[in-house]
This record gives C-alpha cells, structure tokens and sequence, in this order.
C-alpha cells in the first residue's frame, strides 16, 4: 500500500476549519436568540414595574419584536442568497452583454452568435431533442413500471431497482455506459451493445463517433437515471387514488383499458405534470454526461456543456453569459406553467 | 417496505385478495403473465449496465480489455488489484482516487451541514412568526430555485478572486485561497445554491406542524428560539434527514460546482472531477474506470440504500432539485 495518509492531513484540517465554523457560526446564532429576548423579556419586565409603580398605563406589547426575530432567523438565508445567487445572476446578466473579457458593451451581439454559428445552433438543437425525448421516455418507463409492479410481490425490491441508479453520479452513470458502448475493432467485443449487434450477425460500430445516433445514446443515459424518479412521484400518486372512485368503477363494469385511462390517468395527471416539468428543468441543465461521455465533441453539446466551455475554457465570459441566459430563458415558461398548475390543482 | 410511502392505506388489499388500487387492478386484469414478464425485463435492462460494471471493476486488466465482462460466468478470475491501483497507486496515471475520496469527503460534509442549518431556520421564521412581507420573502426565496447555477457562476467565481470593490473602495478582499483552502470557495457555493430548495422543502414540512402546539407554547411564554430548538427540531428530523440525503447525493455526485470552484489540483479535486478527468484522457483504461467508478459509487449507494425511506418522503414532499 503506498498511500501517504499524512499527505491527507491538510485536507482533514481544512474539514475541521469548516466544522468549527459550523459551530460557531450556527452556535452564535442560536445563542443571540437566546439572549435578546432576554433581553426585550427583562426590559418588558422593568416598564411594567415602573408602570404599576407610578400608576400610568401598562405599555403595550411592542409588535416589531417578531420582525426582529424574523430577521435573524431569516439572515444567513438571505445574506448568502443575496451574495451567491441573486447579485451574480444579474451580473451574468450584465456580462452577457459585454464581449469576451468584459470590457466593452457589444449589445445583443452574444445573442445573435447563438443563433447564427453553425456549431451553436447544432447545440440548441441538441438540446432541443434532449428536452423533448428525456421528460417523455422517462415518465413513460416510469410509469408503465409503476403500474406493472403496484401490488405484485417484491414490489419494494422491484422499486429499488429502477431507483438506484438516481443514487449514482452522472459521472458514473456515464462510465457505466461508455462501458456499455464501448468498441474494439475485431476479435471478442468488450461492450454489451456491440456484443448484441454481433451475435445477431451485424457490425461492431463506435457509437459515440456517429451523430446524430450518439446524442441519442447519451439521452438513453439520462433517461435511465431519471425514470426511477418518475416512477417513485407516480406510484405514490397511483397509491393514492381513493378506493371508492375504483370501485364505483368497478361496480360500472369498465375494463382495465377504460380504468387505466379514464381513472388512473386523470387521477395521476397533477403528478405526471410535476414529474414532466422537473424532468424538463433537469434535462435543460444536463452538464456531467456530455462532458464525461464525449466531452461534447461529435455534434453532441448541449447548452449547459458549451456554456462552460466558452466562459471557463475559451474565456469567451460573454458567450457563456449568453447561454446562461439563454437557459434561464427556457426555464422560465416551463416553471410559470408549473405554478399555474399547481394554482388550478389548489383551487380545484 | 422501502419505497411505498404513507398513502398506501388507500390501497391495501381486500379479504378476497384483490386488490384495490387502480394500477393493481389493471395489471391484474392484463395478462398477469406478460405484466410480470414486461416489469422482470425493465428491471433487468436497468440493472444489467451497473451489474457489467461491477463484475469488470473485479477483473484482471487483460481480460477487461480482451474479453467481454460475461465471460466472467464461465471463466472467473477476480482480483482486487484494479482498486488497489486506482486508489493507491503512485504513478500519476493511476487516478489516486485515495485522495479525491478524501476530498469528496471534505466537500461533501460542510456543504452538507450548512444550508440544513441556515434553510431550516428560515424556514422556521417563513413559516411561524409573522411579520411584515413575510409571504414575499418565501415566494421570492422560492423564485430563486428557477435561477440555473449556471447563472451565478462566472461572477461567483470573480467574487472569490477579485472580492468586491464599490466605488474604488474595497468591500470585500479577495479570499486568494490556495490548495485546500479552496474547500471553502465550494462549501460556499454549494450552500448558496441549495438554499432555495432546502428553504422550500423545510417550509412544506415545518408548516405542516400542529399550530396548537405552538400555540400553547408561546401561551406558556416560551420565546421562539426555545419553540425552534426543543419543539421544532426534534420534530422535524426526518425532513432534516430527507434533505440531507438530498443535498448530500446532490454535492457528492457533483462535477460542474466542483470543476470551477475546487480546481482539478490533488488537494481538492473531488471523485466526480478526477473520474471525468480519467474517462476523458483513458478512455480505454478500463481497469481503472471501472473500480474508479465503482469506488465513486460506493458511498452514495450505501447513503442511499440505508436511507431511502426519507429520501423518497423528501420526494414527495416537493419536487427534486434539477
């Protein structure tokens, strides 16, 4: 074994560092809000003292007090979301605006690149069909899946299977199917799918070297993390259908087809709507498998992946903003959808 | 019982032993047969990918990289040399994971620590002492979970080296941190980036204590910070734990925070970044990939596999971060 652990030591004091941080920081806190109620508590106490004592009328409960406690319960929320999401994202916004190493305003020049270099509209297509497959295979498989194995023996072992892979890094997930896809030339193939293809007597290929077919690949990647998710949301909703609208149906003779579409899915469709939207918002963002699987190369980029590279590998910090921008954008439609959802659902 | 949740009452089956959910009927009234058939190969297709990857991580180089993992059935030779080299190997196309996983560590623990304490007492305040805006303050916190990260990156990442400066003064220095210190640039951001989620989930659970309760408290003159501590936490503690899990799959199986904020140096490259890092560069080193990505694996699967219970109510209880 030649591993140094005092090479680690570093490493396992800055963790400390952070922990007594933790402490102090959370500690602090609590204790402050120990101590100014006391200390309103004791003020409160000696008025009241001072009013039955001289006679005049007891003061009244000051109201700003809970404001006060708001605030510090609500501060390091907001201090660390002011600094680290809200001021940033303006300055992104700002940023998009300017060329690459931000010292001149070019207007919506970014913009324009976007939809203009040939390599860019290849992303937005990319991403395009990612948004359109993911969310829709997904909550397909995870649905049939929910529905075949409700009630059936095993079924928490059964759930468990399809779960795990949410349990896994896109990192890892990528590694596992790159194994899957992986390609030698000739003699015994090492990777599952060109072991199928050439037991049925076709030809080992290089999956991730051929668009369109490899961005299709790194979508059955994505699909196979997600659909354990889809299947979780939607097996608790089909749990959760009252038993008396099942047997009145029951009781009216429908067939399982009929109670499939005309009970279960009208049931579920609050879910299926929630399961699609946050698919969609993931799927907008993927980053990790196109990086790890093909780091973009062979027309598989996808907006989050590029926007990386032009800001953090080519310094092009216009660009990148413009695609951050760009994703926000997209994210916005299907978020206010949601929430208009959610609003009929509440009232209905 | 693992993934099934609370509303299984609905659906428990009748003396006559059919049952009473809607997909339970219709999968019984489907060809019981092609339903099993059908779910048996759904799971196998899923689990085959993490199976074959598992199966390889245990055998020696050349037979990975001349002989398909199946083999392994009629022909096995299992080793451990793979994870003795991709952990702690010296030479520097080993992937010295021993370290990252130390760095995974470091990351994951602090980040995981600080938005469950911040966004739980926010969350408290959101949902129990009333003051003025309050319902703003939550709808705009809940706004922000719409904000890709993406969003913040590139100004985050100038905030930590050029610090703030308004007007020629200077706000706020520069950290200028080096090796592992870089830690705390992560642990920041992270913690950013997941309080919006982490206020929101909090906030579904803590509001949907009994208000009696702390009625009755306050009635006894037990000021908010004593109803926080000694009635709210230990109530709440599953959710704690179900945004943990969360926020702990969530930061350990990161790439891109990890990619900008820690570096890809020895000292704070975590798993995520080195595994990537190997995938790109030995794409057909497949005997350190594959213990590589299993070692990476290994933790999240335990976290997760003991814990699923409040993982899945967390699910449930909103939706999933993306």
């Amino acid at each position: 074994m030649e591993f140094d652990f005092a090479d680690q030591q570093p490493k396992f004091l800055m963790l400390m560092y952070g922990l007594v941080a933790f402490v102090l920081v959370v500690g602090g806190l609590l204790l402050l809000l120990d101590v100014v109620p006391a200390w309103f508590a004791r003020r409160r106490e000696a008025q009241l003292v001072a009013a039955s004592v001289s006679g005049a009328p007891l003061p009244r409960r000051p109201r700003q007090r809970e404001g006060i406690f708001a605030l510090f319960f609500l501060l390091p929320t907001l201090l660390l979301l002011t600094i680290g999401l809200v001021v940033p994202a303006i300055r992104t916004v700002l940023l998009s605006l300017m060329n690459g190493d931000s010292t001149e305003w070019v207007g919506l020049r970014n913009y324009g690149f976007l939809f203009s270099d040939d390599a860019m509209v290849r992303v937005l297509i990319n991403t395009l069909v990612w948004v359109l497959v993911v969310p829709l295979v997904a909550t397909g498989f995870g649905l049939i899946y929910a529905v075949l194995v409700d009630k059936a023996r095993f079924e928490a072992v059964a759930k468990s299977l399809i779960f795990l892979p949410m349990a896994i890094s896109f990192v890892g997930a990528s590694i596992i199917w790159k194994f899957v896809y992986a390609y030698r030339g000739d003699g015994d193939q090492i990777g599952l799918l060109n072991q199928i293809v050439v037991s049925m007597g076709g030809e080992p290929k290089q999956w991730l070297l051929e668009s369109p077919l490899n961005t299709l690949l790194l979508i059955v990647i994505m699909i196979w993390i997600q659909a354990g998710f889809a299947m979780v949301v939607l097996s608790a909703a089909i749990k959760a259908i009252p038993g008396d609208i099942v047997e009145a149906a029951r009781l009216d003779g429908v067939s399982p087809w009929q109670m499939f579409w005309r009970i279960t899915m009208p049931s579920i469709r609050p879910a299926l709507i929630v399961v699609m939207v946050t698919l969609t918002i993931a799927t907008l963002k993927v980053f990790d498998i196109v990086r790890t699987s093909t780091n973009g190369n062979y027309d598989t980029s996808v907006i989050a992946n590029e926007m990386y590279n032009q800001a953090f590998r080519y310094g092009q910090s216009g660009q990148g903003s413009a695609l951050a921008v760009f994703l926000f954008i997209l994210v916005i439609p299907v978020v206010i959808y949601q929430i208009r959802n959610l609003r009929q659902q509440r009232e209905g | 019982m693992t993934t099934a949740t609370p509303t299984v009452a609905a659906g428990t089956q009748n003396t006559d032993g059919t049952p009473t959910t809607t997909a339970g009927r219709v999968r019984k009234r489907l060809n019981s047969r092609t339903a099993t058939l059908v779910s048996i190969v759904i799971a196998v297709v899923w689990t085959i990918p993490t199976f074959g990857l598992f199966v390889s991580s245990l055998r020696p180089e050349d037979e990975i990289k001349t002989t398909g993992w199946w083999t392994a059935f009629t022909n096995p030779q299992f080793t451990f040399e793979n994870y003795q080299q991709v952990l702690f190997g010296r030479s520097s196309s080993s992937g010295q994971l021993a370290g990252s996983f130390v760095n995974s560590l470091a990351i994951t623990i602090p980040s995981v620590l600080f938005p469950l304490a911040f966004a739980c007492l926010a969350a408290y305040a959101l949902a129990w002492i009333n003051f003025r805006g309050r319902d703003w303050v939550y709808i705009a916190i809940f706004a922000l979970q719409i904000v890709p990260l993406q969003m913040a990156l590139v100004p985050l990442l100038k905030f930590f080296s050029t610090g703030v400066t308004l007007g020629g003064v200077t706000v706020m220095p520069a950290w200028d941190l080096v090796d592992e210190q870089k830690f705390a640039q992560v642990w920041f951001a992270h913690t950013c980036f997941a309080l919006p989620f982490a206020v929101f989930l909090l906030h579904n659970f803590i509001s949907q204590l009994p208000g009696d309760l702390m009625e009755a408290a306050r009635v006894d003159g037990a000021s908010h910070p004593k109803i926080f501590r000694t009635i709210v936490l230990p109530l709440i503690t599953p959710a704690l734990a179900a945004f943990g899990i969360f926020q702990f799959l969530w930061v350990w199986n990161d790439l891109l925070v990890a990619l900008i904020f820690a570096g890809g140096g020895d000292e704070t490259a975590p798993l995520t970044v080195r595994l990537a890092e190997m995938a790109g560069t030995r794409g057909n080193e497949w005997q350190r990939l594959t213990a590589g990505a299993f070692v990476s694996i290994v933790i999240p699967l335990i976290v997760f596999l003991s814990l699923q219970r409040f993982f899945v109510r967390g699910l449930l209880a909103g939706s999933v971060k993306g």
